[in-house]
């Protein structure tokens, strides 16, 4: 369990990328002498990943998220730095380390589109040399936890996206997997579609000891599933760590609603020297740091006469969308 | 093990392609119509350039039909399989897809030229093959087990050249992303592979035997069908037909070191 199953030190990856000036000036110029510029999308990166483990990677879009993942898999040669995934150099893609792993993305698939999705079950499972009573075996008990039996023979074509994506899962986890990479695959799914994924990765994490490595911009998916959280921006990495730590961290203080009996209380407790958020009558918002939170409240309830009180904690998109902006963390 | 493997692979694409199409069967009913006209056309045409002579470029009208088998074969196998694939290629990098097929435990050039199949090319095929036997027949040619197995190794190769022709250009994709213009190309000179090579100047000859091989994949067939194609010919078709087929291999697995796949 403490085996560390992904490896890597030091990891950069550059990209030749040409720009283009607007206009007609600039579309001409682009087509005879494209001026091409080396952009370092991953910078000097190094961490490591335990087996079972639930890695989520945050950061905003164009951070370096997908690129690392990619990395991981196999799909794109690393420009410099070390990288061992499950003992293998991932881009040489050995037939034993494309069996061990899978990669799903929550916007693309791999599914025909024109037939039932049962058909591209049985050819992956060709493809990775699982016999039919095997295969039929493993889609049985799959198309249960993932509650889509019934949709296993009606055409991709004619599926919802939820029901899609739970059988891209399927096509995706027909060989058993150790390790997932998911990229967004919860992407426009609806909240009860987004539910039942995180619940079945959850549970398929704790049945089978996979190492999932994750990024999504839904924060639900990252809070349900990751203990530990890492995060990229511009190509580096700023946070590496447990996500409650980390929570913690960027949101020191609570809000709490106080409802005074009187408006002479509210009066009093506004001009008390305590931080006032906003207040409306009798109903004051205060600030107040995380590990002062009970003195301070003892005081408030000693001092004034209060009707109600609610506790309220920063929402996790808001303190993520900091991180997302800010690179330090 | 592999090798059994691999067929079962291929059974499935087999069946799993099949079964797509059928999903649509007034557009295979389309397509099974445009290929029996095309063949007629193209006929039409051979019959027109042969009103005012009998002989183009040392070849008669009954030989020009043997090119025009050939053709049509040629052009239904490029129809069944490499439109269907090779033309994918494309799509598979500029989208991204690509990565599913990379990440899979089977060679990737087998999974992304084989996937696929479009059955009205097989139609293409038969009236192709038809077509030849009616050559046989009205120019008199002996069959012998050296003679099949001659043309079957000619055709053979000028599967395998036009296949990795038309692989090497889409691979290119890699790095310019679209290349559906330059398949295009290769097709209108497979086009032009109906007419014999003689028809040609000489400076077009040099162009059509060295640059794009496209005599190698019409007109030494037809040769050996004629029993006008020399030894040497048809050794030189085997050698040019091997060191594309390498070349194309080689540079698809050079090619993937610079893939960078599609951004999310």
């Amino acid at each position: 369990m403490e085996q560390n199953i992904i490896k890597v030190e030091n990891l950069s990856k550059s990209f030749e990328i040409a720009s283009k000036k607007p206009g007609l000036k600039g579309t001409i110029k682009h087509f005879f002498r494209r001026e091409t510029q080396n952009i370092n999308v991953i910078k000097d990166i190094s961490f490591e990943i335990k087996r079972g483990e639930i890695i989520g990677f945050l950061g905003a879009n164009g951070a370096g998220k997908t690129t690392i993942l990619k990395m991981l898999c196999g799909l794109i040669y690393p420009s410099a730095g070390k990288l061992s995934v499950s003992g293998y150099l991932p881009y040489k893609r050995k037939v034993n380390f494309l069996k061990n792993i899978t990669l799903i993305m929550g916007q693309k698939q791999q599914l025909i589109w024109d037939l039932p999705p049962i058909e591209s079950f049985y050819l992956n499972a060709a493809i990775y040399d699982i016999d039919k009573f095997e295969a039929k075996r493993r889609i049985k008990r799959l198309s249960e936890m993932l509650e889509i039996d019934k949709e296993l023979y009606i055409p991709v074509r004619k599926l919802s996206l939820g029901q899609r994506m739970k059988a891209e899962l399927l096509a995706a986890l027909i060989h058993k997997p150790n390790i997932l990479f998911l990229d967004e695959p919860t992407l426009g799914l609806d909240i009860n579609a987004q539910r039942n994924l995180r619940k079945f990765l959850q549970i398929y994490n704790k049945e089978t000891e996979a190492t999932i490595c994750l990024t999504s911009h839904y924060m639900k998916d990252i809070t349900y599933l990751c203990r530990r959280v890492i995060c990229v921006h511009e190509g580096s990495i700023t946070y590496d760590g447990s996500l409650d730590k980390l929570l913690k961290k960027l949101s020191p203080v609570n809000d709490i609603l106080i409802i005074c009996r009187s408006d002479k209380d509210a009066n009093q407790l506004s001009n008390s020297g305590l931080m006032i958020k906003n207040r409306n009558k009798k109903e004051i918002t205060l600030t107040i740091k995380k590990n002062a939170i009970t003195s301070t409240l003892k005081e408030i309830l000693n001092k004034f006469d209060i009707e109600d009180l609610y506790i309220s904690e920063t929402p996790v998109d808001e303190i993520i969308g900091e991180i997302l902006i800010n690179k330090k963390v | 093990m592999k090798l059994k493997k691999y067929i079962k692979i291929y059974t499935l694409f087999l069946y799993t392609s099949l079964s797509s199409e059928l999903e649509y069967k007034t557009n295979l009913i389309i397509d099974f119509v445009t290929a029996i006209l095309s063949l007629i056309g193209s006929i039409f045409l051979l019959t027109i350039f042969f009103q005012n002579t009998d002989n183009i470029g040392g070849w008669n009208f009954q030989q020009a039909l043997i090119i025009q088998g050939i053709y049509t074969i040629l052009n239904g196998i490029t129809n069944t399989w490499f439109n269907p694939n090779l033309t994918e290629i494309v799509k598979h990098i500029r989208e991204g897809t690509l990565d599913f097929v990379l990440l899979k435990p089977v060679d990737s050039q087998f999974f992304i030229s084989l996937k696929k199949i479009a059955p009205s090319g097989f139609l293409e095929i038969i009236l192709g093959f038809a077509l030849l036997f009616y050559c046989i027949r009205i120019n008199q040619i002996n069959i012998n087990l050296a003679f099949l197995f001659l043309c079957l190794t000619t055709v053979i190769c000028s599967i395998l050249i036009l296949y990795s022709l038309w692989f090497l250009i889409s691979t290119t994709t890699i790095w310019f992303v679209k290349t559906w213009n330059a398949t295009e190309v290769l097709r209108s000179f497979l086009y032009i592979g109906r007419f014999p090579l003689n028809s040609f100047s000489f400076s077009l000859k040099i162009f059509f035997s060295i640059f794009i091989p496209i005599a190698f994949i019409t007109s030494i067939p037809s040769g050996v069908f004629l029993g006008l194609a020399k030894l040497w010919e048809i050794i030189l078709e085997i050698i040019v037909c091997g060191i594309f087929l390498i070349a194309s291999r080689r540079f698809w697995l050079f090619a993937l070191k610079y893939y960078t796949s599609a951004s999310s």
